[in-house]
């Protein structure tokens, strides 16, 4: 099915191009914005069931046969992560419309997120290395703009270090796909997967370049010790655009870590996957005593990213089957929970008029239904049964055990508690205590529907996730045997292909 | 800048430039040229009546505005794409006429994309410039 295949590419584009077209109407953008946001995670999903019925799709583009030709494919893994990036664009699609102000929407704000969905929804789909590249490069210039769309000189300052970090990560990954290239002669990854595993390219070579890809993917996902871009500057645009960043651009890294990891770098896993499970150790304990210090909303949830990223990696380190269905899983949870509590902090701010917990206090009392929307994705981030964050750690931690990692799991038990008690100072401190300045009234909550909708959702979503997780462990499952068992995919690509 | 000589030579080389950016688009299916490079003749077009005659009526002169024209011509490369996936099931497999055309020759769907390269180009190129030169007035 080629047309599903590419889809969820089109939509975006479409959406974005015709956005571009009515630069001067404001109104029909914000239109087409919700339009393309509904219709691109109902081509997810589409996509996502025929994946599921009839195995791993794959299309060649102008019809140019693999190797040669540029392969859209998605196994199970993409699929999912091709309806979570929609279902994130309608999100704040959605919360973009109530909290986005005029100035930034009458310059290109709507073109330019659908822009980026786009490239994400590529860097998912793509099946070739260079044009992973080009993805990533699609929806970085698209972030650029938009952190720095509206120009505030603290947006300018963090976008500067976002920029620079992430240019730097581009030119080493460019380097290495250049080096690959060389090495193995093509750049197809299903075509690299033959072709490394059967020794035609020096494993010790190999290695080599997977540490380079791992480095140049470890900047744009936050890991230890790359990640300090990422705190400097994920607080500093409007707070819509902080909940797509952090739900969607580290976990294209991620994304690329787990692909090139279980298809391509194989030949070695005794020292890449080892390097790989003390980086996410090392990145799961850094962000949350990162957070542990921080009074700022934004920035202490900007840590905590971070410190997730660690456990996604973990999976991946672990490198069994239950270990990458627990990545696979948490993926989808973390994206849920953490763009939520982005959002649920905006809606704190407008109420409250502050992102720093010094300054808040009183919520509960006041906004008791605000107070739950925020305590359901920091309960399911921290852990705690019966919500989603809870299936994904204890997938990863009984993997864990099964291998016998026993100090990867301390340590992500010991963050775990951690990443509670930063959840309960949260509440602690803007819900639970009395308001520092009394006289100060809340503030009446505007666009209600626009801004507490999209989080109610995700909320809703977090709930059904923990209580219901049976169907979609299984889904990360069969996700996670197709991607220890790359024969799959590797026969969806090169079928035909001599 | 106020020159009765480039304002003349403009109105000359105007319909020359523009011209021969549409034979640099035409030839570059296999031959040197293209969408790219007849786009960025094409804007050199626009940027010499700019600094010859004001931006002011070099926007007049383009009729529509830059920003749109990036719209319209990924479009229009999109569409190409898409003919493709509507006719052969993949997306972008280049579709050709049957039989030839004069001047051209075969027509298909890479020169449409060419054709939303071209106009891409020109919007992106004048959306920069124009708004350099605006700036500096």
């Amino acid at each position: 099915m080629n047309v599903l295949l590419l889809l969820p590419i089109l939509i975006p584009f479409l959406t974005a191009v015709s956005a571009l077209i009515f630069w001067h109407n404001r109104a029909i953008q914000r239109r087409l914005n919700v339009m393309g946001g509904i219709a691109h995670p109902l081509a997810g999903i589409a996509l996502l069931v025929a994946v599921w019925r009839e195995g791993i799709q794959a299309t060649q583009i102008g019809n140019w046969p693999a190797p040669f030709g540029i392969t859209v494919v998605a196994d199970l893994f993409s699929a999912i992560m091709v309806v979570m990036t929609g279902l994130m664009g309608l999100i704040v699609a959605v919360y973009s419309l109530g909290s986005i102000d005029a100035r930034r929407e009458s310059f290109g704000y709507y073109p330019l997120l659908h822009t980026l969905l786009m490239g994400v929804t590529g860097a998912f789909l793509t099946g070739d290395m260079f044009n992973l590249y080009v993805w990533f490069e699609v929806m970085l210039i698209a972030s650029f703009v938009l952190m720095a769309l509206g120009g505030h000189r603290q947006q300018l300052e963090g976008a500067l270090k976002y920029v620079t970090l992430n240019l730097m990560s581009s030119a080493l990954f460019l380097t290495s796909v250049g080096i690959l290239y060389n090495l193995a002669g093509t750049l197809n990854m299903a075509d690299l997967s033959v072709r490394l595993s059967n020794g035609a390219v020096d494993s010790g070579l190999a290695t080599v370049l997977a540490v380079m890809f791992m480095v140049a993917f470890g900047i744009k996902a936050g890991l230890f010790p790359l990640f300090f871009w990422l705190p400097a500057s994920y607080h500093t645009p409007p707070i819509a655009i902080t909940a797509l960043f952090s739900g969607l651009l580290t976990k294209v890294g991620v994304y690329a870590l787990v692909r090139i990891f279980t298809l391509i770098f194989v030949q070695d896993i005794d020292y890449t996957h080892t390097l790989m499970l003390i980086i996410a150790g090392f990145t799961m304990v850094t962000g949350v005593l990162g957070a542990v210090a921080q009074t700022e909303v934004r920035r202490l949830l900007s840590f905590h990213i971070i410190s997730q990223i660690g456990y996604l990696l973990m999976g991946l380190g672990l490198y069994t089957e239950l270990a990458l269905t627990g990545t696979i899983y948490f993926m989808v949870h973390v994206i849920i929970a953490k763009s939520a509590l982005f959002l649920v902090s905006g809606i704190v701010q407008r109420v409250a008029g502050s992102y720093d917990l010094k300054h808040l206090g009183g919520l509960y009392r006041a906004r008791p239904g605000l107070a739950l929307l925020f305590f359901v994705p920091a309960m399911a981030l921290a852990g705690l049964p019966p919500l989603s964050g809870f299936w994904a750690k204890l997938a990863l931690v009984r993997a864990g055990l099964e291998t016998t990692e026993y100090l990867i799991v301390a340590v992500s038990l010991g963050v775990s508690m951690l990443t509670l008690f930063s959840m309960t100072k949260i509440w602690a401190e803007a819900f639970w205590k009395d308001r520092p300045d009394p006289d100060r009234p809340f503030a009446p909550l505007r666009h209600r529907r626009e801004l507490v909708v999209p989080v109610i959702a995700l909320a809703a979503l977090s709930v059904i996730l923990g209580i219901g997780a049976e169907p979609m462990l299984a889904l990360a499952r069969d996700a996670a045997a197709q991607l220890l068992n790359p024969a799959g995919y590797i026969e969806a690509v090169l079928r035909g292909a001599a | 800048m106020d020159s009765v000589i480039l304002r003349t030579a403009t109105r000359y080389l105007l319909p020359l430039l523009l011209l021969f950016s549409l034979f640099a688009l035409l030839r570059g299916h296999n031959e040197p040229g293209g969408g790219f490079v007849g786009g960025l003749v094409a804007s050199t077009a626009f940027v010499l009546y700019a600094i010859g005659c004001g931006v002011k009526s070099a926007r007049e002169l383009l009729m529509i505005s830059p920003r749109r024209l990036i719209g319209v011509g990924l479009l229009v490369a999109g569409i190409s794409g898409i003919i493709g996936l509507l006719a052969s099931g993949v997306f972008m497999t280049a579709q050709w006429s049957t039989r030839d055309f004069p001047v051209v020759g075969k027509l298909g769907t890479p020169l449409l994309f060419d054709i939303g390269v071209y106009l891409v180009v020109v919007g992106v190129t004048l959306t920069i410039i124009f708004a350099l030169a605006e700036g500096e007035e």
